[in-house]
């Protein structure tokens, strides 16, 4: 079914679109994450932002990513804007909603003894909450890089010049050539596993206490399960 | 777009936006309905038991990392083995949205039943409640909300998927999109992405509200208790 010698005449072009698809996303998550640190600093100063801003995240990530590539072609044209712009929109809820977790993970206590210690606002922000909540940080960024991964093979709807590893899987079934849709497909799937992977791996060097317990109540969403998950 | 979507000639039909909406619909819900008959015995038992709890993060890694456009690549040349005509157009869709909506059921469904207080379930055991009736008394109902949020995921999932369907033979709404993208028709592209994003903000919506309603009273009382704002 596959037809290797395509594969090895192909190897350059493979290794191109790996770089462009992880460029693609990275950009997105790196993006992404910016815009996300900034909104949640602004929801823990101003509590009623938040709901706002997760509200709007959590509607822009609803909607089919097709449809917004669509709708962005006869604004933007054919540009790398079309092609950044959902896949930035997209990474915004999961961030938004990890960053301000990540904030809110601190305990009371903690804060107590900061401020006990003299710590200013900015200086306990700065020293405590701030590491403190890096390990909630880099599980959002976990997820969104993976679901970025998976997102950018959908930018090849916006021609050759786009879409990385999901340029094979279109050009293979207008083709009907069974062999390009795998090249595209199979390697853009490890991709996500492989960044995965490599999350996890930073996750337990930056929280060596925690439990595989933890991490396994885990819902979907990315959010530890039970009753106080409110969204 | 209002023009578009006024003109009774886009409501009449088979390509009339009555039947699009019908076969997305229609195809959606039997998709969701078929991974849920799959995906929640085996989330509520594994839930229940903790038996092969790490079956069910690994579908969960992985389920994360399959993007769509691959999912349907990777059935699209297998499904064409067995039937020429419809296994390239209609099956890896098809495929696709039962399979990608399998992983968030799934995980939810656990995550839900696992993250019950266990001191609930021994009391439980200690009044001689069988283990079914511990399953279908205690632990369903207080992770119904996280089991309904795993229904919510997988739904919009498989809208988002149908829709990309479009670009591989599919019917359903995305053919707008794509039809609307190819005609260079502004019209029919936002009439379009109007209908999908209706659609998916309302399935959303029906599943965020059906969460609320599903939230038995006392955890309605420990989530307002638990939510005070610490940092």
């Amino acid at each position: 079914m596959i037809d290797w010698g395509w594969v090895g005449d192909h190897l350059g072009a493979i290794l191109g679109r790996t770089v462009q698809h992880l460029e693609l996303a990275a950009i997105a998550v790196a993006v992404g994450f910016a815009i996300s640190f900034g909104l949640g600093l602004l929801a823990i100063s101003y509590r009623r932002t938040y709901p706002l801003f997760s509200g709007i995240a959590g509607i822009l990530y609803t909607i089919p990513s097709l449809a917004v590539f669509a709708a962005l072609v006869s604004v933007t044209g054919l540009s790398i804007y079309t092609a950044e712009i959902p896949l930035i929109a997209y990474t915004l809820v999961i961030l938004v909603r990890s960053i301000v977790a990540g904030f809110d993970s601190v305990p009371r206590d903690v804060l107590e003894a900061a401020d006990g210690m003299g710590y200013n606002r900015r200086e306990r922000f700065r020293r405590i909450v701030l590491p403190l909540s890096v390990p909630l940080m880099v599980a959002g960024l976990r997820l969104a890089s993976v679901s970025s991964i998976g997102l950018v093979t959908i930018s090849a709807t916006l021609g050759a010049s786009f879409g990385g590893l999901g340029f094979f899987i279109f050009e293979g079934y207008h083709r009907e050539f069974p062999t390009e849709i795998l090249v595209g497909a199979v390697p853009s799937i490890v991709l996500a596993i492989v960044v995965d992977i490599a999350f996890v791996r930073v996750q337990r060097r930056l929280t060596p206490w925690a439990q595989e317990q933890e991490v396994r109540r885990d819902t979907w969403e990315g959010l530890p399960s039970g009753p106080s998950v409110g969204f | 777009m209002i023009d578009w979507l006024l003109d009774p000639v886009h409501w009449s039909g088979s390509d009339g936006i009555p039947i699009r909406l019908f076969e997305q619909v229609a195809i959606s819900g039997a998709s969701l309905l078929i991974a849920a008959l799959v995906a929640l015995p085996v989330g509520l038992w594994i839930g229940h038991t903790g038996r092969a709890a790490n079956l069910a993060i690994n579908i969960a890694n992985i389920g994360r990392a399959i993007p769509s456009l691959a999912a349907i690549g990777i059935i699209a040349p297998i499904t064409q083995a067995f039937d020429p005509e419809l296994g390239f157009k209609v099956y890896p869709t098809l495929f696709a949205m039962v399979i990608l909506a399998i992983p968030p059921i799934l995980v939810n469904a656990y995550a839900g039943v696992s993250g019950v207080d266990r001191e609930l379930v021994e009391a439980a055991r200690g009044m001689g409640f069988r283990e079914r009736q511990i399953l279908a008394r205690i632990e369903a109902p207080i992770a119904l909300p996280v089991i309904a949020g795993g229904l919510r995921s997988a739904t919009v999932q498989v809208i988002a998927t149908a829709t990309l369907g479009a670009l591989f033979g599919f019917g359903g709404l995305g053919r707008y999109l794509v039809d609307g993208v190819a005609q260079n028709d502004d019209g029919q592209i936002f009439g379009g992405v109007f209908l999908v994003a209706a659609l998916a903000l309302l399935a959303e919506g029906g599943f965020a509200l059906l969460q609320r309603v599903l939230t038995s009273p006392g955890l309605r009382l420990a989530q307002s208790s638990a939510e005070t704002p610490s940092a």
